[in-house]
């Protein structure tokens, strides 16, 4: 059986796996790296609930091989805070009641953060756009778009 | 529905285009290009595919570049992902038909994976990058063990889900004419959804007006999602060429074009409906593209 060992860069760190080609980024995430924070809900990238950052930008890792993250920069979920300080966008979550089971909550943030990086003072319509490829079943998206549009103002909407 | 793990592969990942098609000549039956991975991936869960090998292209640099002059025009890699297309200022500026599709396609997490070369070779009916392609006459660059060739984005399909690459075949590049003067086009997607929805009807025109605005010179139509393949709608690019391209015109143009659509009726809608709405789309991306000529 094949397994190719490889070096990940998951949130600035470096892990070096050994993996079979077939195996997913988020496999490898949750399974191999124990960061399960990033959710496999749907598997086919269509729900988002995978969403997390390489080399900046918001992919769904259940459609990333692990093997071609090698070399890119990963960021999930687990890297956004710092300690015990939250990152704004987790704090405007909490503050508008964005969250409710929780489980797209780590895709939706990671999404609202490619937005955020690339445009901190979004309109209604981009922070809508941005989300669109997440689902969320509990709380009827618009708590997590006022977050969304409450993080340039400090999280208060 | 439970969607399973990837099956087990032999994984290839070539460092050259030369590596690769030394590769699929002697495995020609049981390899699988893969690109982004958001097509072949999913079928592979699926299991309605199982290639023995797959053969990962990103690891040729060469393949993911956008280059544009006013002498060649547009080349787009075929690797270039549809996020790097929606975040392309050429592509916006002077190819919009494009960018209008991958402003429409799925969602940002599977933008910045799918790759253009891929929507075109996955030759499902629907897909996006092909009605504008066809509409501003792009074609591609195929490249295999027999060696090149170049064809027009129309006659890249030939059946739902199959295109005309040889196994050994692989997609190099897309690559667009310099749009001439007093030229512009649009393209539409009508969708259930606002996002991470096939296009029900997708259309693209382009028109080439006269010096003075007052006559089309050329017009170019490609449609998607309402034939076996993406198709261009010659009738109606008939009924606009030569002509004054006011409202009249470009409703007798959704008129023809929507006569020449063969939709079927899927879970997603019916024939009768797509088919009106050929040439509703057909009307307002003339007329739109007509707006963007100024």
């Amino acid at each position: 059986m094949q397994e190719l060992e490889i070096v990940l860069n998951v949130n600035g760190r470096n892990y070096p796996v050994r993996i079979p080609p077939w195996r997913t980024l988020v496999e490898v995430l949750r399974e191999n790296l124990g960061l399960v924070g990033t959710k496999k809900s749907c598997n086919e990238g269509e729900c988002g609930a995978c969403t997390v950052h390489m080399d900046g930008k918001p992919v769904a890792s259940c459609l990333v091989l692990a093997v071609d993250a090698q070399g890119k920069k990963v960021e999930t979920i687990e890297g956004i805070s710092e300690g015990e300080n939250l990152h704004p966008i987790q704090e405007a979550f909490l503050k508008s009641g964005a969250i409710q089971c929780g489980f797209c909550t780590p895709g939706m943030v990671m999404s609202a953060k490619g937005l955020l990086d690339e445009n901190p003072e979004p309109t209604l319509s981009d922070a809508r756009r941005a989300i669109s490829g997440n689902l969320c079943r509990c709380t009827g998206y618009q708590h997590i778009i006022n977050a969304i549009l409450a993080v340039p103002k400090g999280g208060k909407e | 529905m439970f969607v399973r793990r990837l099956p087990k592969f032999e994984y290839h990942a070539p460092a050259t285009i030369q590596e690769a098609l030394q590769f699929l000549s002697q495995n020609r039956d049981r390899s699988k290009l893969l690109a982004g991975g958001t097509d072949l991936l999913v079928s592979m869960k699926n299991r309605a595919t199982t290639p023995a090998h797959v053969v990962n292209l990103k690891g040729i640099g060469e393949l993911r570049s956008i280059d544009y002059d006013a002498g060649q025009g547009l080349r787009i890699g075929s690797l270039a992902t549809i996020g790097d297309i929606e975040r392309s200022q050429v592509i916006r500026e002077k190819f919009m038909p494009l960018w209008d599709a991958a402003d429409v396609m799925a969602a940002p997490q599977v933008r910045n994976i799918g790759t253009i070369g891929g929507n075109l070779c996955s030759a499902i009916p629907s897909a996006d990058t092909a009605p504008p392609l066809i509409a501003m006459g792009a074609s591609v660059r195929l490249l295999g063990s027999r060696g090149e060739r170049f064809l027009p984005v129309e006659k890249l399909f030939k059946g739902p889900g199959e295109s005309v690459l040889e196994p050994d075949e692989i997609l190099m590049e897309v690559l667009i004419p310099n749009p001439p003067e007093q030229s512009a086009g649009a393209y539409f997607k009508l969708m259930r959804r606002n996002a991470m929805d096939l296009a029900l009807v997708g259309v693209a025109v382009f028109l080439r007006m006269s010096e003075d605005k007052s006559r089309c010179e050329e017009a170019r139509i490609g449609l998607g999602a309402v034939a076996p393949t993406p198709i261009r709608a010659v009738g109606a690019e008939h009924v606009l060429a030569g002509k004054e391209v006011n409202e009249e015109c470009a409703q007798s143009a959704g008129e023809a074009a929507s006569r020449e659509a063969r939709p079927i009726t899927d879970v997603r809608a019916t024939a009768e409906y797509r088919r009106t709405m050929v040439g509703v789309l057909t009307k307002r991306a003339t007329l739109e593209a007509l707006k963007r000529i100024g």
